[in-house]
């Protein structure tokens, strides 16, 4: 053995030694930090924090060392003795960062067990949710309801919008700067301060287009049409932007082929660019029908007695929360779902395009 | 009449002048070939000759009709103007047999059964019949571009203009395309044709024309350009593609 050799031999040994150390010195702080937090668990300030902050970066950085350690060795001379070591002191990190971990999480929920109940009384309280249930239930109904007409009026003003502003030629130019003015306005505004704007502003205007308190349109009072216009029109610019984006993603040499075809502009559109670009953007479109959903709790500002309306009155009045978090729960039953759908929708698009067949 | 007319086109894209006084002639039944280095203006060329885009100066004549920028006279001329582009541009979310038909459809207005009636032939006859109702993203790129091509065939057009169609294509698939081409020039179409194939233009070709930054500096039949081309240029030009294998 040559003294060159000797010396990359010890260096070698060096490196995977050190990756060693480091990884051990991880797990001996998370079990101490842990015995120390045993010793001390009434107090405050238990010594735990410092220990365990200073064990898991440690351990992560163990786990990169041994990483390259193992690679650099492998790399250059193939499988070694010191290999071994470098891979040991990776596991070893890697046992650091569980020990970290599980440590940690067996401390908050042993500290916090009693809090826990507290935590379950105020958020989930099974008599005050029972309570609430038909309260809340029915108000959700409304949000629903507020919803899918929203959503449908949504899908075709936000379309409306994004073609006006991509209209070609000089006549347009006037619907263009229309639309990207709307667009800026209502997508820069709080959906908040739009919603009260138009539900509180737009009857004192006395405007004869303005529904009058008694009118009523698919079930819907005044209030709830208001409500439902102003959902329209923050989410309108929303949508229109993500049509548009859609329609831009569609390259140009797909409408030269159709017009080269003798299609007009518009049928151009309708059948070929169209098709695509709302394929393109069904899932951005899915993500804003979600934030609508989840928006139409905003109307309770306006005295529209919706799910929320319902819940945090329940609340208000028995000093306990659960009647929000069920309602909580109900939005998450039909977001959830809408996400894995779209996902399914996306993925079965997609394979139906590249995997052929009718 | 000529088919064609092209007299003294500008086309200027800012301040980049791509065609600088063309001057084209293209009678019935003949096929053009342009030939030229990449950016001499062929695809421009065929671009404004069926409207796609409008030029700054000089007049276009199509089968009788000026081409100017007016969208419903060239939907209207545009019918009768097939155009075949080096990316094949098929409709992805279409079927095949529906790529053939839509323009039928909508454009003819025949119903959608006479539509397939005519696109059915077309398919037996470029050989694929049975990829009606595959998605173009299924087939090769030579089988592409032959559904492209019997697309623009189904309007029954009476001019064909193809823009470099074989220059996306992998090499062992060029010949299916160049020979369904030599079979349409066969039946007397008329056809300008961009190309970098010169075999083809040599072999199937009425009249060569070469461009040069927006001109067109010489043109004649094949067998003169090929071997006694006059201007230097044109000679240079035939040199460095035949050093690169394409002739």
């Amino acid at each position: 053995m040559t003294p060159k050799t000797a010396t990359v031999r010890t260096r070698r040994d060096s490196r995977a030694l050190a990756a060693i150390l480091v990884s051990s010195s991880s797990v001996l702080l998370a079990v101490a930090g842990g015995v120390v937090a045993l010793l001390r668990s009434g107090d405050t300030d238990n010594g735990f924090l410092i220990l365990f902050t200073a064990s898991f970066p440690l351990a992560v950085f163990a786990l990169a060392f041994g990483r390259r350690a193992e690679t650099r060795i492998v790399e250059r001379d193939g499988p070694a003795r010191d290999e071994d070591l470098a891979r040991r002191s990776r596991r070893i990190a890697v046992g650091g960062i569980t020990v970290s971990v599980l440590l940690a999480l067996a401390l908050a929920i042993w500290s916090a067990w009693t809090g826990l109940q507290d935590v379950q009384e105020v958020f989930f309280s099974l008599p005050d949710l029972g309570d609430s249930a038909g309260l809340v239930f029915d108000g959700f109904v409304l949000n629903i309801k507020i919803f899918v007409v929203a959503e449908i009026l949504v899908l075709a003003w936000g379309l409306t919008v994004a073609i006006a502003r991509d209209l070609p030629g000089r006549a347009a130019a006037p619907l263009r700067w229309l639309a990207v003015a709307y667009v800026d306005v209502f997508r820069g505004l709080p959906a908040i301060i739009t919603i009260y704007l138009v539900v509180f502003g737009l009857p004192l205007t006395q405007l004869s287009i303005v529904p009058g308190p008694d009118t009523s349109f698919l079930g819907f009072d005044s209030v709830e049409m208001l409500g439902i216009f102003a959902l329209v029109l923050v989410y309108g610019a929303y949508v229109a932007e993500v049509y548009r984006s859609g329609i831009e993603s569609v390259h140009w040499s797909q409408r030269a082929a159709a017009r080269g075809l003798g299609l007009s502009g518009g049928q151009s559109m309708r059948f070929v660019v169209m098709p695509q670009a709302v394929r393109r953007v069904i899932p951005p479109l899915m993500n804003d029908f979600i934030g609508l959903q989840k928006d139409t709790a905003l109307l309770n500002i306006a005295g529209i007695f919706e799910g929320f309306a319902a819940a945090s009155n329940y609340a208000n009045n028995n000093f306990n929360l659960s009647s929000v978090t069920g309602l909580g729960i109900c939005f998450l039953v039909i977001t959830i779902p809408m996400t894995r759908f779209t996902d399914f929708l996306v993925k079965r698009d997609r394979q139906r395009m590249t995997a052929g067949g009718g | 009449m000529a088919h064609v007319s092209v007299a003294d086109v500008v086309k200027r894209f800012g301040a980049n002048t791509v065609l600088d006084g063309i001057n084209l002639e293209v009678e019935e039944h003949q096929v053009v070939c342009l030939i030229g280095a990449s950016g001499s203006g062929k695809s421009t060329l065929l671009r404004c000759i069926n409207g796609l885009e409008a030029t700054q100066g000089g007049i276009i004549t199509v089968l009788g009709r000026t081409v100017i920028q007016d969208d419903i006279k060239l939907n209207r001329l545009r019918r009768d103007i097939g155009i075949v582009f080096q990316a094949y541009n098929l409709f992805p979310h279409m079927t095949v047999l529906d790529n053939i038909t839509l323009a039928p459809r909508k454009v003819l207005h025949l119903s959608k059964h006479d539509a397939e009636e005519r696109a059915r032939p077309l398919l037996e006859r470029i050989g694929l019949p049975d990829k009606a109702d595959e998605y173009p993203d299924r087939l090769s790129g030579g089988q592409q571009q032959r559904v492209a091509i019997v697309r623009a065939l189904a309007m029954q057009p009476q001019l064909m203009l193809f823009d470099e169609i074989t220059s996306a294509l992998d090499p062992e698939l060029v010949n299916e395309v160049l020979h369904m081409m030599q079979e349409l020039a066969e039946q007397g179409m008329t056809m300008v044709v961009a190309t970098h194939e010169m075999g083809f233009a040599r072999d199937v070709a009425t009249k060569v024309c070469y461009l040069h930054r927006g001109q067109i500096i010489e043109e004649g039949p094949p067998e003169k350009i090929f071997t006694a081309p006059q201007n230097v240029r044109t000679s240079e030009f035939l040199k460095r593609t035949l050093d690169a294998g394409q002739m």
